[in-house]
C-alpha cells in the first residue's frame, strides 16, 4: 500500500513532543486515515503495582496523541491543535508487559474543529482495552508566537 | 501522621506513574490538594510551549483516584471506568494544582468532579468528570 505523504511528517511528529519521546512512542502505519501508534510497556509507567497494570493515565496520554495524529493525518499537513475535549471509556485493564496499541480514525473535519474516535488494545483490536471520542481545534496556535505560554500571563490567564 | 495523610503517602510513593509525572500533595483535612510541578517531559507543544492534553487528562485522573482512595477505605486503588476531560485553558509550563470531589460514593461505583488550575484558582485550565469503580468491602 503506498504511504500518504504525510506519513513521513508524521512518523517525525510522533517523537517530536518531549511528552511522547518520554512515553517511548513510535508510529506503527498511517492507512489513509487510520493512524496506529504503539507505547511499549514499561514498569515506570504501572498505576497500580499489585497488579502491574499501566495506569490509565498513559492510556490516556497514548489515545489523546494517536487521536491528534489523525487530525493530521485526515487534514493532510500539519497545523497547531489542542484537545477541547475527550472522553475515554476503559473496557479493561491492559495486560501487564504488552505494548499497548492505539488506533484512531478522524471521521469529521470542519473549518474550526475536528472530530476523533480512538481504541487502544493490547493484542488483539477486536478486544480493546479503552475507546476514545474526542474534539480537537485546529490552527490552536494562530495569532500566538513561538514561546506565547513563557510570557507572564494578562489579567485572563491563558485565554 | 493521620490516616490520610498515610494512605495518601502510601499511594503516591507506590504507584510509579505518579512519580513518572512528578506528583506531589497537599492535605488539609481530608482534602487533597494535587501538585504537579513542571517538568520538561510533560510538554506536548513545545513550540508555546504547552503541557500535553493526556498528562493534564492523567494528572486529574490521578487526583481523583487518590482522593477517593482516601475518603473511601477500600483494599485495593479504585479502577477507572469512563472519564471526560474538558480542556478550558493551555497549560503552561508552570506548577499545576488540582482538587477533587467525590459527587456520590456508592457501594461499587463513585463519580468524582477534578480541576485543575495553575496561577489563577478561577481560571481552571481543564476539568474532569469521572466514574470509578470500588473494590468490594469483605463481607463476613
Amino acid at each position: 500500500m503506498s504511504q500518504p505523504p504525510i506519513a513521513d511528517l508524521l512518523d517525525r511528529l510522533v517523537s517530536s513532543s518531549p511528552h511522547t519521546h518520554a512515553l517511548g512512542l513510535s508510529l506503527v502505519s498511517v492507512e489513509g486515515d487510520l493512524v496506529t501508534l504503539r507505547a511499549p510497556y514499561r514498569e515506570d509507567l504501572v498505576g497500580d503495582p499489585d497488579t502491574k497494570v499501566l495506569a490509565g493515565g498513559v492510556v490516556t496520554a497514548v489515545l489523546d496523541h494517536a487521536c491528534g495524529m489523525a487530525v493530521w493525518a485526515a487534514m493532510n499537513r500539519f497545523t497547531s491543535i489542542a484537545t477541547l475535549d475527550l472522553r475515554i471509556d476503559y473496557m479493561r485493564p491492559a495486560k501487564p508487559g504488552l505494548a499497548l496499541m492505539a488506533q484512531a480514525r478522524c471521521y469529521k473535519l470542519t473549518r474550526s474543529v475536528a472530530f476523533v474516535r480512538a481504541w487502544a488494545y493490547d493484542e488483539d483490536p477486536e478486544d480493546p482495552v479503552a475507546a476514545a471520542q474526542s474534539a480537537f481545534m485546529l490552527d490552536s496556535d494562530a495569532g500566538r508566537k513561538p514561546g506565547a505560554n513563557l510570557r507572564p500571563s494578562s489579567t485572563e490567564a491563558g485565554a | 501522621m493521620n490516616e490520610a495523610a498515610e494512605t495518601l503517602e502510601a499511594i503516591l510513593g507506590r504507584i510509579p506513574y505518579a512519580r513518572f509525572l512528578g506528583l506531589r500533595a497537599e492535605l488539609a483535612g481530608d482534602e487533597m490538594t494535587a501538585i504537579m510541578p513542571f517538568a520538561e517531559h510533560l510538554i506536548g507543544n513545545p513550540l508555546l510551549p504547552a503541557l500535553h492534553g493526556g498528562v493534564t487528562g492523567a494528572f486529574m485522573e490521578l487526583t481523583a483516584m487518590a482522593q477517593l482512595a482516601i475518603v473511601e477505605r477500600r483494599p485495593r486503588l479504585p479502577r477507572p471506568i469512563g472519564v471526560t476531560v474538558q480542556y478550558l485553558r493551555s497549560g503552561r509550563p508552570l506548577t499545576t494544582y488540582a482538587r477533587a470531589q467525590i459527587k456520590k460514593a456508592g457501594r461499587r461505583i463513585a463519580n468524582v468532579h477534578v480541576e485543575a488550575w495553575q496561577e489563577t484558582r478561577a481560571a481552571p485550565i481543564a476539568s474532569l468528570h469521572a466514574h470509578f469503580l470500588l473494590s468490594q468491602i469483605e463481607e463476613n
